[in-house]
């Protein structure tokens, strides 16, 4: 093997960078495709079947394609998407608007809401026929052993009751707060736990919690012997499922948006708790449910290969990028955090605070700005991956021994070729193995994209958690796993070819 | 020939170098020799062209330093840092040869050059392939003086250059360092603290205490007429073996 002697760090970076730059041209066509209807929904089953049924809907009108950008991380996510343009329409309930988006509890009825809506550019449709609201529940024989009917019925045992609540109902004013007020309520607050909406069904089977919240339309009620609580003082508002869309795209595709009209009461409760069923207990596809219930055909299901195949083609896009910028962003960051003390410690202390930032945090800031797909993933893996480079760039460089530095003065090097030639040598190992982290670290994180609409493993793993179906989840998470443990091994064979093996054999 | 004329250098008002003259004439070996403190790590600084200093000149063959590039200067002065200071990463004959490639010579000449080198310091060709860790110390030392020597320069300047090795070693290196130098016919400052490797290898003798000269001469002269009680001081505290006869 001929082993670079000269210039290697500069050289094998930019290698390294160009090795991930040919992952470009796997980007998946038609992610920002111009002339589509992009159907959005949110990350449960309920609005993954909903998403679903209206872009089958509009493809049985129309000829113009549906992009479906199903399982958005939350109702922020969504409802930004919506407004910034990145979908024309998803669907979500009237409680939802009122307390979640608009912060009006005070509108009441349909056209009100409507109205406030209209002023954002927005349009609303009438009901779809059933009201999923939010639910207390616990176990049958739960509530038989301590005579549980209502929500009033848990006021005196609530403090030694164990509860698990998804994010959501623990952070919406409408949610836990309020109805803990509002049935003064004391539930021990180390007994109250935070968990994302599917698993806290696992945790009532497994019998860790005794009461959860859920939607009264989920499926899973009937299945894991619950008794929903009942509200009897009326707190929770009606959840009115609806059709939401962009005043823009009802007035550019009437005929479509008419086609969803149409659905107007005419899915009923008992329809949806089915539906709900049929996907989480049954595990038949989305597309099958909706079409199903729609009478027609189910479109042609892609297959499990070709679904991970293209997860991996946006997948690699995410990272690749995230990690050429890192590489030739982070890089220069790094020598200028050495060379200048003051920026160096801002350029440290912001690309670490940016590490602070949960993702879905970060996700949700840069969605105004970029919009949902891959933009925003590719933004916030872009963030996240800088620390890595700019840290061990900086530190590598710190670290060279300052006689060498000091040696190649003396024999009249200029500092570009002190930098290129002993500086950057010296320090490759240090800069190697953060550009691993960060790769390693994108590779994880990039699962997240999925909840803004991006695609790659993460859409697996969301729709698979929103099932609470492990064996969904695995065909994202074990290709991702994978996937981490090749770069691994890929950068040690490029730790083999790029750097120094004088340095190599000391360690 | 070397020439230190009238150095003055102080660090944040503080003097650490007062007045320091010195001339090492064409093809002499002289040493630099001083405790730590005493201002030699500074006045060698100085003499690389490393650091500013206050007042006075260095001069080669009356070529000022400050009249000429960093290059230039670098050319002129071959320097052997302590313990050889490799770098690391790059094989012995890369080390030798980087200064040579960054100048833009030609692979031919290049390769001359360092035979050249090679024979007159005697050095395994294999050894030269070899990267600095799977070096002996000697063999280190013996590349970083090829590495000094390889632009032709007027000047060798060593600093400590066995001050890492084993004192077996030390010793069998010393007469050969001795007979490189007379080879290589260049004029040679070296910096030390080890009076016994001065004697051996300097022809002259110059001790540096507090930043300044304190007696420039051959060893006899420092002994039989020592400027300063110092002098003397310093000759001795260096003698640490006890003789024979106080042993028994």
């Amino acid at each position: 093997m001929v082993v670079p002697r000269t210039g290697v760090a500069a050289a094998g970076l930019l290698a390294a960078a160009g090795l991930m730059a040919a992952t470009m041209s796997l980007m998946p066509t038609g992610a920002f495709a111009a002339d589509s209807i992009v159907v959005g929904s949110k990350a449960f089953t309920e609005g993954y079947v909903l998403g679903e049924i209206a872009a089958q809907t509009i493809e049985s009108v129309s000829a113009v394609p549906v992009t479906r950008k199903l399982g958005m991380g939350s109702t922020g996510i969504a409802f930004e998407a919506l407004k910034s343009g990145a979908i024309d329409v998803y669907s979500d309930y009237t409680g939802t608007l009122t307390e979640a988006i608009l912060k009006r509890p005070d509108l009441k009825s349909m056209d009100a809401i409507k109205e406030a809506l209209l002023a954002m550019d927005l349009v609303m449709s009438g009901p779809l026929g059933f009201d999923d609201t939010y639910a207390l529940a616990v176990k049958e024989s739960f509530a038989e052993q301590h005579h549980l009917h209502s929500i009033s019925d848990l006021a005196g045992a609530e403090s030694s009751i164990r509860a698990a609540f998804s994010y959501e109902f623990m952070d919406r004013k409408d949610g836990y707060q309020g109805m803990a007020e509002s049935y003064h309520l004391h539930f021990a607050p180390q007994k109250v736990n935070r968990m994302e909406h599917s698993l806290t069904y696992q945790a009532i089977d497994d019998g860790a919690v005794d009461l959860i919240d859920l939607y009264s339309t989920d499926a899973k009620i009937e299945k894991s012997h619950l008794r929903v609580l009942q509200d009897d003082r009326g707190y929770f508002p009606v959840y009115q499922a609806v059709w939401l869309a962009r005043k823009s795209f009802t007035e550019r595709h009437p005929r479509e948006w008419q086609a969803l009209l149409s659905l107007q009461g005419s899915i009923s409760a008992a329809a949806m708790i089915d539906m709900n069923a049929q996907a989480d207990i049954q595990h038949l596809s989305f597309a099958k449910i909706a079409a199903q219930h729609l009478g027609s055909e189910a479109p042609r299901s892609q297959s499990l290969k070709s679904n991970i195949l293209q997860r991996t083609r946006e997948h690699l896009w995410l990272v690749g990028i995230a990690l050429l910028f890192s590489i030739l962003v982070g890089i220069p960051l790094g020598l200028i955090a050495v060379r200048f003390h003051a920026a160096g410690q801002a350029i440290l202390i912001f690309s670490a605070l940016i590490q602070t930032l949960p993702s879905l945090a970060l996700l949700c800031f840069l969605i105004p700005i970029f919009g949902v797909g891959m933009k925003p993933a590719l933004a916030a893996l872009c963030m996240y991956s800088l620390l890595p480079v700019v840290l061990n760039t900086f530190t590598g460089i710190r670290t060279v021994d300052p006689k060498h530095v000091e040696n190649a003065r003396a024999f009249g090097l200029t500092g570009r070729q002190i930098l290129l030639r002993i500086v950057l040598p010296l320090a490759s190992p240090t800069v190697l193995a953060g550009i691993k982290t960060a790769t390693i670290v994108s590779i994880g994180t990039a699962t997240l994209a999925a909840l803004v609409g991006a695609g790659g493993y993460g859409a697996l793993i969301v729709s698979g958690l929103s099932l609470n179906d492990v064996p969904t989840i695995l065909t994202g998470a074990i290709p991702a796993a994978l996937m981490a443990l090749i770069a691994y091994g890929v950068f040690e064979l490029l730790g083999l070819l790029l750097i120094p093996a004088g340095l190599r054999k000391q360690s | 020939m070397l020439k230190l004329q009238n150095i003055d250098k102080s660090f944040e008002g503080k003097p650490v170098l007062s007045d320091v003259n010195l001339t090492v004439p064409t093809g002499a070996t002289h040493a630099l020799i001083g405790s730590s403190g005493s201002g030699k790590t500074t006045l060698l600084r100085i003499t690389l062209g490393l650091i500013p200093f206050d007042k006075g000149y260095v001069k080669i063959n009356d070529q000022a330093l400050l009249s000429l590039s960093p290059v230039q200067w670098a050319d002129r002065i071959g320097y052997v840092p302590q313990d050889g200071g490799l770098f690391p990463h790059i094989s012995g004959i890369d080390n030798v040869s980087l200064i040579a490639k960054l100048r833009g010579w030609e692979t031919w000449r290049i390769t001359e050059r360092v035979e050249e080198l090679r024979k007159l310091v005697d050095l395994d060709a294999a050894v030269l392939r070899r990267f600095p860790f799977e070096m002996s110390g000697g063999q280190q030392q013996r590349v970083a003086i090829m590495r000094a020597a390889m632009m032709d320069p007027q000047v060798m300047l060593l600093d400590e250059p066995m001050a890492a090795l084993d004192p077996l070693i030390r010793r069998s290196l010393q007469q050969e360092l001795k007979s490189i130098f007379q080879r290589l016919g260049k004029t040679v400052l070296l910096v030390t603290h080890d009076l016994g490797e001065a004697v051996y290898l300097a022809d002259k003798i110059t001790l540096l205490h507090e930043g300044r000269i304190v007696q420039s001469g051959a060893y006899r002269e420092l002994l039989k007429h020592p400027a300063e009680p110092f002098v003397t001081l310093f000759i001795n505290a260096q003698r640490t073996l006890p003789d024979a006869a106080d042993v028994a």
